[in-house]
């Protein structure tokens, strides 16, 4: 959601969540007798449904069950996690590398889960860096970040990281519009017009899942807002919503609202892929970092790549069309047949259904409107399956139960509406506790929703919860919509600002091959120790190395002397632990650069440089066994040029006698 | 009201399939590793063998002497996994010393022991008054067949199997 919409129509929200006479008063209205037991899990029992949540302004993505609301994790993606060591252990900050260099707090924005023939296959979840526009690929059997790739010539990464039905491409739509990073970027503001291009990356996503950047087309300057690919009939085709094609430079919430139609712009990208292999690309010199995680060295490295291919959607005419969509459309989603295309006007008080069948006709038949930027318009009433009226204000984002039904947000008017995709009608309709933005719905906008439960992930807070002072969670509500009549089931808080989310059947996630810990036979970090016997500090000229070790409940070394101020001292921890959820920690006094936490089996690094003559304590930080409290050692820092020996030992260095 | 009738029937569904122990899944949903586990196991502890212990083991071959090449395995996959709590000696460090333990223990009990820690420190009445003394529960170091059969033999070298 962007800041300027949400202050435009922010008025319009107190009137619409306070009016009334269209709304229930309090929640006893809306909630019946069995609610409580529809969101039930008994202690002990799992839930039904993983939900992964993007995390907005964190950086993060939280993993939810449903029906329970109950947060498992919060993934550490774009952003430095004091919990969990991201961005502080030597091995993680790569991974927050970009051409900028070491970017500590981005905004995660959607999140994809992987498909296969168009159905969740709980292999990955993508998620995409709205500021410094990046696409990060998660690991479903580690939970863990796998890999993040930078995306050139791009200015905020709305439009991501959408997917195709085998996961061939994850896409990125630049949602600023920019200069190309090929061309001068030195030019006046108010030449968008002139200057400024939009630029939609495909990513290919390899067996294994690494990412590479195929190509980009390149566009009018617009923004780009969200996306879905085709399915089925129209796989080869990807749906990408824009607004601002007035191509405005200033005061975007009056001049970007100016024209009753954008677009949503049809990509067909099997065309795409022949002009790349016929040679019609243009390679341009960019720079990009790709960060990848090794769970064998359990370490990232980062690269600075230098070239990307662009194609010139004005010049290859059968690349892209534009179809007319009412009012900066936001939602653009794809039915699980493939053959209705939902745009969502967010300004706009109808949803325009398109047809694929109908746009295929049209641009066989050239029923174009004239041309946007060299692009072809196709006519809005040749592409149109039809328009669902009244529906509500808003309209925001749409997902699909399998059965022939969609669910719609409205934002301005706080409610979720159903309506039947063929006959356009209204069905039902239930308030959101309040302003409502995006919906998930399992499997929602694949070929096979579960559509068991639907969750609203509202923008606005109030008076839902406990008031926490001015900052409040974001509120999260979960429906059944297993029936006619959507159920309010259950709220449940959010961390940071969800906007997208997905949901998979646990059975698919955790019968994936998850690890419990890692093997330390497989353990390739260069500075592992495997066992105590292999324990040791070595001394490379003013750096110092410590490969330690943990294990209930002791560290080995847990004594060290002969380290000088001015040394750059590195603890590398190795968790000697070979069980399930037995991490442990490591802290020492005055280190300005975090902690650790090392999962079993792992070898984490944490840089220290003693900023003084004296002894400090380490210790574990996880509680890990009943002798935690004595998990514990010391380390010696004398005087640059002194003469104390480098020494360390475990047990052996016995209370000295006078 | 209606809260409470919701509640009175979800308590009498709760009840009614109180015993079900069908567990939503796999070993997902044993707990293998909690310090404060109480969770019974496949077997209670009246029928438990304290002479064999719990576990996939129920009779170990050990040949005529000793396998020189599984005792050096087995030290190589002990040093990784084992010396960090044990010595090689009668002296405990975390746990208890390693020598004598094939003279005091079936082979079986030590394989079952090595692979199976947790469900047999929650029934086998020595191992709760060892846990008294060592105050931590011996980790699931996730050995394989072979190590652990290798690290007993490592365990035989050690108490003089020649």
């Amino acid at each position: 959601m962007k800041t300027n919409f949400l202050k435009i129509t922010s008025a319009v929200v107190f009137v619409a969540a306070f009016m009334g006479s269209c709304k229930p008063k309090n929640t006893s209205d809306t909630v019946s007798g069995d609610a409580a037991q529809k969101a039930y899990v008994a202690p002990g029992k799992y839930d039904e449904f993983y939900n992964f949540v993007s995390g907005g302004f964190s950086g993060q993505l939280s993993v939810y069950g449903l029906p329970s609301g109950r947060l498992f994790r919060v993934i550490p993606v774009f952003s430095v996690d004091p919990e969990k060591g991201w961005g502080y252990s030597e091995e993680t900050k790569p991974m927050l590398n970009t051409s900028h260099g070491f970017v500590p707090w981005d905004d995660l924005h959607h999140t994809e889960m992987s498909q296969t023939n168009g159905e969740i296959d709980g292999r990955w979840v993508f998620g995409n860096a709205n500021n410094t526009p990046r696409i990060a690929r998660i690991d479903l059997k580690t939970f863990k970040t796998a890999e993040i790739i930078e995306l050139p010539n791009s200015g905020g990464n709305h439009s991501s990281p959408f997917i195709t039905e085998n996961t061939e491409y994850v896409v990125a739509g630049t949602r600023f519009s920019v200069p190309g990073d090929y061309e001068n970027g030195d030019v006046p503001i108010n030449t968008y017009k002139d200057n400024y291009k939009g630029h939609i990356s495909f990513v290919k996503v390899g067996k294994e899942g690494e990412m590479d950047i195929a190509f980009q087309i390149m566009t009018p300057g617009v923004n780009f807002d969200l996306s879905h690919a085709g399915k089925g009939k129209s796989h080869g085709w990807f749906f990408f919503s824009c607004y601002n094609t007035e191509q405005a430079n200033t005061l975007l919430e009056v001049n970007a609202s100016q024209k009753d139609k954008d677009f949503i712009m049809a990509v067909n990208w099997k065309k795409a892929e022949e002009y790349v292999k016929a040679g019609k690309g243009k390679k341009q010199k960019v720079r990009y970092a790709h960060n990848t995680w090794d769970d064998a060295t359990h370490s990232a490295k980062s690269e600075i790549k230098t070239e990307v291919l662009v194609l010139d959607a004005s010049e290859l005419k059968d690349i892209c069309y534009m179809i007319p969509c009412p009012k900066s459309p936001h939602g653009c989603d794809v039915d699980p047949t493939g053959e209705y295309i939902v745009g969502s006007g967010k300004l706009a008080a109808l949803i325009p259904v398109f047809s694929y069948d109908k746009l295929q006709t049209a641009i066989k038949n050239k029923s174009f409107e004239g041309d946007y930027g060299g692009i072809p318009v196709v006519k809005y009433e040749a592409a149109l399956h039809g328009e669902v009226q009244k529906p509500g204000l808003g309209p925001l984002h749409t997902e699909f139960d399998g059965k022939g039904n969609a669910y719609t947000t409205f934002f301005v008017s706080s409610e979720v509406v159903k309506w039947d995709i063929k006959s356009l009608k209204v069905l039902d309709r239930v308030p959101t506790y309040y302003s409502v933005g995006h919906l998930c719905i399992p499997g929602g906008d694949s070929k096979k929703p579960f559509g068991k439960y639907l969750v609203a992930y509202n923008k606005i807070t109030k008076d839902r919860y406990l008031p926490t002072g001015p900052e409040l969670c974001q509120s999260a509500q979960i429906y059944d919509i297993s029936g006619d009549k959507m159920q309010l089931i259950l709220d449940f808080p959010t961390i940071g600002e969800p906007h997208y989310a997905q949901a998979a059947p646990a059975d698919l996630i955790r019968n994936n091959g998850q690890y419990k810990f890692y093997k330390l036979e497989e353990n390739k970090h260069p500075y592992a120790a495997k066992g105590e016997k292999e324990a040791k500090v070595v001394r490379e000229g003013n750096k110092v190395h410590v490969y330690m070790t943990s294990m209930r409940s002791h560290f080995a070394p847990d004594n060290i002397e002969g380290v000088f101020l001015g040394d750059e001292v590195y603890f590398h921890v190795t968790n000697l632990e070979q069980d399930w959820d037995v991490p442990h920690g490591f802290a020492v006094k005055g280190a300005d650069n975090g902690e650790l936490l090392i999962m079993p089996g792992e070898t984490t690094t944490l840089k220290w440089v003693p900023d003084r003559v004296g002894t400090f304590p380490f210790y574990c930080t996880d509680f890990c066994s009943a002798l935690h409290q004595e998990m514990q050692g010391y380390i010696r820092v004398s005087p640059k040029g002194s003469n104390v020996p480098l020494q360390f030992s475990l047990g052996t260095n016995l209370p000295a006698s006078k | 009201m209606n809260k409470m009738y919701a509640l009175a029937i979800g308590l009498l569904l709760f009840i009614s399939c109180g015993k079900d122990k069908t567990n939503a899944g796999e070993d997902f949903s044993k707990s293998s590793s909690s310090e404060s586990s109480t969770e019974s196991s496949a077997t209670d502890a009246s029928t438990y063998d304290p002479k064999r212990g719990e576990g996939k083991f129920t009779s170990v071959d050990l040949g005529d002497g000793l396998d020189v090449a599984m005792a050096a395995n087995g030290e190589k996959v002990a040093g990784v996994k084992c010396m960090s709590c044990h010595k090689l000696t009668d002296e405990r460090l975390v746990g208890p010393g390693w020598k004598g333990v094939t003279e005091r223990r079936t082979p079986e009990w030590i394989m079952n022991f090595s692979t199976n820690p947790d469900p047999m420190i929650d029934k086998d009445p020595e191992l709760q008054a060892q846990l008294e003394l060592c105050l931590v529960r011996m980790p699931n170091q996730a050995l394989t067949d072979d190590e652990a059969r290798h690290i007993l033999e490592y365990m035989r070298q050690n108490d003089g199997v020649k």
